[in-house]
C-alpha cells in the first residue's frame, strides 16, 4: 500500500505540512502568506476575522481553523477572495474610528499595512462613527477602543498566558466591545500590567505602552519598507525557531 | 467697531460676494456693500469654513498631540507640530533639550519657514505683482507665471522643494512627518543627509536674494502704489530674543504701536493669556484678538513678517539684516504699515531661513546622535508658542492625571491678523473701488490684500459652543412650525 504524503495543494503548489498543523500555519511554514488578523501563533485559533477565509475543495472556511489534509485542494490568492478580503477590511475600518494620520501606531499596525496591501483605497461603506472613549488611568497603558477590532487576541492572552481575565467581549452584533474586568471599568483599577502578554498583542493601536508613541521616526517602523506577508513570514519562522 | 465694518443701514445697498476667495489656504468670502453710486458701505472677511479642531484634540493622549494637529494644515503643519511639541516638553517633565534636539527642530522650522514663504511668494502672490492685479484671469495663476517668466518660477518651485527636503530629513516626510516628540526628535540627520543638503545651500541663498531683490525691485516700479495700497497704521506683535534679535522658533513676546514704540517686551509666551483678549462677532467663524490692556478698538495688532522685521531689533543673520536695513531705510526709520510690503518682509525672512539653515548644517551638533533630553517634574498645563511663516502661533493645553488632553486653545497667526485683514480691505475698497464701476480687475484687488497675509483660514476656526445657529422647523407642506436660534455667545433664544 502506498504511504499518503502530507501535502497540500496551495494556488496549484504542493505544500508539505506536519500532522495537526493548520492550513495557515502549513502555508506560513511553507513561505506562503494568506492575510489574517485575529490568529497569533502563540494562540488558539479563533477564526473570527475572516481575513484567512480560503477555498476549500469547493467549500469555504476559515485557514487558521482548519486542519490540514492530503488531498485538500486550497485557493488563496485569488482576485475573488482578495475582493471579499478587502470589503472585510473596509467594513473594520467603516466600523471603528480608525484615524492613520494621528495614530501611533501607524506604520506599526496590521490592519493598515492588510489595507495597504490588499490596495484597499477607500473605506466604501459609510463610517458608523461610534462614540467610543479613551481610557488613560492606567499608569503604564493607554487604552483607545476606537481602534479595537475585536479580535480578541487581548482577551485569549489576558485569560490563557497572563491567566488575569482582565479583558472580554460584551454586547451583540454592531454593539458588540470590549470591556474591562475591574470594579469601575477603568483599567487602571484592573490588575492589568503592560508587561502582561495582553499588553503586547494587539494589532491595532488600542492596546498602547504610555508616552512612547512616535519614538520610532518613519523609514524605521515595521511596515515601513517590508510588506506584512514578509513580516508575518519571518515573525512565523522566529516563533517557529523557538519552538524547537 | 472700525469704518466699514457695519453700514448704518442696509436698505438700498446692494452686496458683491467674492466667493470663494481664491489663491489662499482653506475657505473664506468677501462681501461688500454698495450704494447706487457704487459707494462703499461695508466690507468684510468672511470665514465660512468651520474646523473645531480643538474639541478633536480634547480626550486624545499628550504625546499623540504634536502629530494630530499638524491634520489642521498641508502648507505649515510644522508650525503647529512644533507649537505643540514645545508645550508637550513640559507637560512631559522634559524642561531643556539636548543641543542636537534643539537644533535639528530648528532646521525643520526653518526649512518650514522658507517652503512656506516661497510657496506663498511664488505660487499665491507673484501671479498678481508680475502679471497685474487686473490681468487675465485665466493666465493669472504660477502657470502663466511659468509662461512669461520661466526662471522666477523655477526658483520659486526650487526653493520651495528644498525647504521640503529639509523637512523630510528632520521628519521623515516632506508634508505630516513625525520629527519632534515630546523630550526631543525621534530621528538623526545622517552625515550623508547633512551632504545632500549643504551641496545646494549656496544656489538657494543666491535665489533668496535674487526674490528680495525681485520684490525691491517691484516696489521700485511703482513706490508710491506700493507703499499706500492696503495701508493702515496699527500695532505690531512678534516673539523676540533676549538681545532683540528676530526669533522664530523660541523667544518672548514683544509689541510695538504703529510708530515704533514698545508696548511690551520680554513677555514670557506662558502669559499670553493675561496679555491677549479674544472677541467674538455674529459674522465670522474667526475671532478677534487684542492686546487686552489696550481694548479691543485700540488693542488689535498685526503679526507675521512686516510685523516681525520691524518688531525686532535686528536680524542675526548678515545678509537679510542687510535686507531689512535697506527696508527700514526705505520708511525713514519709522514702521512701513503698507499691506504689499508684506511681501518684501516674507522674502528678507525667506533670506534668513536660508542663512539659517546653512549655519545649522555647518554646526557639528546637528548630526549628533544624543536626541532626548532629561526627564524632569511634569505639568499639567504648558503654552507653546512659535513664529509660523504667517505669524504668531499659540497653542496651550491642560493635561489630566489620565495624560489625556482636557483643554486646547489654539490662536493661529491667521486669527492674530483678523483684524488687520479687515482693515487692509477697507483701505483697498475705500481707494480703489469706491465710486468706481466695479470689475473682476478691482475685486482682485481686494484679493490681493487679503493674499499679502498668506492667512491660512483653514486653521483658524476653532471657536466651538460659539457659531451662530439656526434650525427651522417646517411641517410636510414647508410652513415654519418653530425656530431656535443660538447667538454668537453660544445663548439659545
Amino acid at each position: 500500500m502506498s504511504e499518503i504524503l502530507a501535502q497540500l495543494m496551495l494556488d496549484g503548489h504542493k505544500i508539505a505540512f506536519e500532522p495537526g498543523q493548520t492550513i495557515l500555519q502549513a502555508a506560513l511554514a511553507a513561505g506562503v502568506y494568506i492575510p489574517h488578523l485575529c490568529a497569533h501563533p502563540e494562540f488558539e485559533p479563533h477564526g473570527s476575522c475572516k481575513l484567512c477565509t480560503v477555498v476549500v475543495n469547493g467549500r469555504n472556511g476559515s485557514a487558521c481553523t482548519i486542519k490540514a489534509m492530503p488531498g485538500q485542494d486550497v485557493l488563496s490568492d485569488t482576485p475573488e477572495l482578495n475582493l471579499r478580503r478587502r470589503t472585510l477590511l473596509q467594513m473594520l475600518f467603516a466600523e471603528g474610528n480608525h484615524f492613520c494620520p494621528g495614530c501611533e501606531k501607524s506604520g506599526n499596525c496590521q490592519l493598515q499595512a492588510l489595507a495597504y496591501d490588499l490596495e484597499m483605497f477607500d473605506p466604501h461603506f459609510a463610517q458608523f462613527f461610534p462614540a467610543r472613549e479613551a481610557d488613560g488611568t492606567h499608569p503604564e497603558a493607554f487604552l483607545d477602543f476606537n481602534r479595537c477590532i475585536m479580535c480578541e487576541l487581548c482577551v485569549r492572552a489576558s485569560r490563557d498566558v497572563d491567566g488575569k481575565n482582565v479583558f472580554a467581549l460584551a454586547g451583540r452584533g454592531r454593539d458588540t466591545h470590549i470591556i474591562v474586568n475591574s470594579p469601575s471599568g477603568k483599567l487602571g483599577d484592573s490588575t492589568f500590567s503592560i508587561h502582561d502578554k495582553a499588553g503586547q498583542v494587539c494589532p491595532v493601536g488600542a492596546i498602547l505602552p504610555k508616552e512612547v508613541g512616535f519614538v520610532r521616526p518613519i523609514g524605521e517602523r515595521l511596515y515601513d519598507h517590508d510588506t506584512i506577508a514578509e513580516v508575518a513570514l519571518r515573525e512565523d519562522a522566529t516563533w517557529r525557531e523557538g519552538e524547537k | 467697531m472700525s469704518a466699514l465694518e457695519t453700514a448704518e443701514t442696509k436698505q438700498n445697498l446692494r452686496r458683491i460676494a467674492i466667493d470663494p476667495v481664491t489663491r489662499v489656504e482653506g475657505h473664506g468670502k468677501v462681501t461688500i456693500l454698495l450704494d447706487d453710486n457704487n459707494r462703499v458701505h461695508q466690507v468684510r472677511l468672511h470665514i465660512v469654513e468651520f474646523r473645531g479642531f480643538e474639541a478633536f484634540i480634547e480626550g486624545r493622549p499628550f504625546w499623540e498631540v504634536p502629530v494630530v494637529v499638524q491634520r489642521l494644515c498641508g502648507i505649515c503643519p510644522v508650525s503647529h507640530h512644533l507649537a505643540a511639541v514645545k508645550a508637550m516638553d513640559h507637560i512631559a517633565g522634559y524642561h531643556s533639550l539636548t543641543p542636537t534636539a534643539e537644533k535639528l527642530r530648528r532646521l525643520m522650522h526653518y526649512g518650514q519657514i522658507l517652503q512656506s514663504h516661497a510657496v506663498h511668494f511664488f505660487h499665491l502672490a507673484s501671479p498678481d505683482l508680475l502679471l497685474g492685479f487686473d490681468s487675465e484671469p485665466t493666465r493669472r495663476n504660477i502657470v502663466g507665471v511659468a509662461a512669461q517668466f520661466p526662471e522666477i518660477a523655477l526658483q520659486g518651485v526650487l526653493l520651495r522643494k528644498y525647504g521640503q527636503e529639509i523637512i523630510r530629513h528632520t521628519s521623515g516626510k516632506r508634508i505630516h512627518g513625525t520629527g519632534a516628540i515630546p523630550g526631543g526628535v525621534n530621528k538623526t540627520l545622517t552625515a550623508a543627509e547633512r551632504e545632500e543638503l549643504r551641496r545646494e545651500i549656496d544656489i538657494m541663498i543666491g535665489w533668496a536674494r535674487d526674490a528680495v531683490g525681485l520684490v525691491a525691485q517691484l516696489h521700485a516700479t511703482r513706490p508710491d502704489f506700493y507703499d499706500a495700497f492696503g495701508e493702515f497704521p496699527s500695532n505690531m506683535m512678534g516673539l523676540a530674543a533676549p538681545n532683540g534679535a528676530l526669533e522664530l522658533y523660541d523667544g518672548s513676546l514683544r509689541a510695538r504701536d504703529a510708530s515704533g514704540a514698545m508696548i511690551f517686551d520680554q513677555v514670557p509666551c506662558s502669559d499670553y493669556d493675561s496679555l491677549l483678549q479674544e472677541e467674538v462677532k455674529p459674522w465670522t467663524y474667526m475671532k478677534f484678538p487684542h492686546i487686552r490692556s489696550l481694548g479691543a478698538e485700540a488693542g488689535w495688532y498685526k503679526v507675521g513678517p512686516l510685523a516681525r522685521i520691524q518688531t525686532c531689533d535686528f536680524i542675526p543673520t548678515p545678509l537679510a539684516e542687510e535686507e531689512r536695513k535697506k527696508f527700514m531705510a526705505q520708511g525713514g526709520g519709522k514702521p512701513r504699515h503698507g499691506t504689499l510690503l508684506f511681501h518684501w518682509a516674507r522674502m528678507i525672512e525667506a533670506l534668513h531661513a536660508v542663512e539659517t539653515i546653512r549655519d545649522l548644517l555647518d554646526d557639528p551638533d546637528i548630526v549628533g546622535i544624543d536626541l532626548m533630553g532629561e526627564k524632569g517634574e511634569r505639568h499639567t498645563e504648558a503654552v507653546g508658542v512659535i513664529e509660523a511663516p504667517r505669524g504668531t502661533l499659540f497653542h496651550h493645553y491642560r493635561v489630566g492625571a489620565d495624560d489625556l488632553v482636557s483643554y486646547c486653545n489654539l490662536i493661529v497667526s491667521t486669527t492674530n491678523n483678523n483684524q488687520a485683514m479687515n482693515e487692509a480691505i477697507r483701505s483697498v475698497a475705500k481707494d480703489h473701488l469706491s465710486g468706481h464701476e466695479v470689475t473682476e480687475g478691482l475685486l482682485n484687488h481686494i484679493e490681493v490684500a487679503i493674499r499679502a497675509y498668506d492667512p491660512c483660514l483653514s486653521c483658524a476656526t476653532h471657536a466651538i459652543g460659539q457659531m451662530p445657529l439656526q434650525v427651522d422647523l417646517r411641517d410636510a407642506s414647508g410652513a415654519l412650525v418653530g425656530r431656535r436660534r443660538k447667538n454668537f455667545s453660544g445663548d439659545a433664544a
